[in-house]
């Protein structure tokens, strides 16, 4: 037996908190995310972590899956599928719960102040996101000046963001990040 | 694309689907959301399950939606399980998680032993930094995008509180269930006196 706790037991139970606390979604939790894996458990480095967040962009289905990246980094399959559970499982178990007590209650209206209040929340958190990828991925002024642009792109027009990732992809590869 | 008559388009709306989805069309219908929606999910999501299928109206999308986005945690896995549930149970709400996350999953899991094999190859390297630099941009548009309205309502405390939540998680890097316990209730007493004064 190891002496240190199971990786897979501490990436279970983090991931299945930070479901309940993912206020805004999984891009809004990005910060905590990096926060564990790379400044508390080393489960990866800097690069690698904004790698897994590439590669979770590029791929289709919901962005909860560098969740997926994350637990494959520090358990392989196991882990892949575990921290996707944990991530998953506990936010719709409420969101299930909740939604039958409304539909049986008939009451469909939100509190709106709940709502109104979980705005700047969300927004801040995002923000440190992009704060946290751009600390993590831009390493010369080549790649703040991509990172830039593709900001201004993306607010000024509306190119399929999956566009915008395959220019950067492309750009890398030319060697010119 | 836009209807030529919208007033006549928004009467008669098209039917809405009279046999509830059975699971495994639950699966297969959120398996293709997913797998089609790069760069976001929900779009997908409201077409298949509003126009494509017609199991349910705009209306109700948007309110399960609201719903979902209200509540932590992933919002299209939130609308996955409560859209496949209220069709089906319990036993829906799993068919259409598991279609929503499965196969992109199995895909990401793909992925992610070909990057532990060839991460430091020198060409995906520099191919993926060029990826994050690009995905860091994407998300600070949405930050700019989802700003735009609290400066526009001149929401001053509210914009102090998202810079107050930035500084704490991205600058000081503070642990998140802390921030959220102090941000929170600061947040709700502030919209709460705002519905107030302009009730």
């Amino acid at each position: 037996m190891n002496s240190e706790p199971s990786p897979l037991f501490a990436l279970i139970s983090t991931f299945a908190l930070l479901s309940l606390l993912a206020v805004g979604g999984a891009n809004a939790a990005v910060p905590e995310m990096h926060r564990i894996a790379v400044d508390v458990h080393h489960w990866m480095t800097e690069t690698q972590f904004a790698d897994a967040f590439a590669i979770s962009q590029l791929s289709p289905g919901p962005n909860v899956l560098i969740v997926t990246l994350i637990g494959y980094a520090v358990a392989g399959v196991a882990g892949a599928l575990g921290a996707t559970v944990a991530m998953c499982v506990p936010t719709a178990v409420l969101a299930y719960v909740v939604s039958r007590r409304l539909s049986r209650s008939g009451a469909s209206r939100w509190p709106a102040v709940i709502q109104t209040a979980l705005v700047p929340l969300s927004i801040g958190l995002m923000a440190a996101s992009g704060l946290i990828v751009a600390q993590a991925a831009d390493r010369n002024w080549h790649a703040v000046l991509l990172t830039v642009i593709v900001a201004v792109l993306a607010a000024a027009t509306r190119l399929n963001p999956l566009w915008l990732l395959l220019a950067g992809a492309v750009l890398g590869f030319a060697g010119l990040i | 694309m836009p209807s030529p008559s919208p007033s006549a388009a928004a009467a008669t709306p098209a039917p809405l689907d009279p046999v509830p989805p059975g699971l495994i069309a639950l699966f297969a219908a959120f398996a293709k959301i997913s797998l089609s929606g790069f760069g976001g999910v929900l779009v997908f999501a409201r077409r298949a399950i509003v126009e494509e299928h017609r199991w349910m109206s705009a209306e109700e999308f948007s309110e399960t939606y609201a719903l979902c986005h209200f509540l932590p945690g992933p919002n299209i896995v939130n609308l996955s399980v409560v859209f496949g549930s209220r069709f089906r149970g319990i036993a829906g709400g799993v068919a259409a998680f598991a279609g929503l996350v499965g196969p992109p999953m199995a895909l990401v899991i793909a992925l992610a032993a070909l990057y532990a094999h060839f991460g430091e190859v020198d060409a995906l390297r520099r191919s993926l930094a060029g990826v994050s630099c690009a995905a860091a941009g994407l998300l600070i548009s949405a930050v700019f995008r989802m700003m735009m309205p609290l400066v526009r309502r001149r929401a001053v405390l509210l914009l102090l509180v998202m810079v107050a939540v930035f500084v704490a998680i991205g600058l000081l890097r503070l642990p998140l269930p802390w921030v959220l316990l102090i941000a929170a209730p600061i947040s709700i007493a502030i919209s709460y006196a705002q519905k107030r004064g302009t009730a």
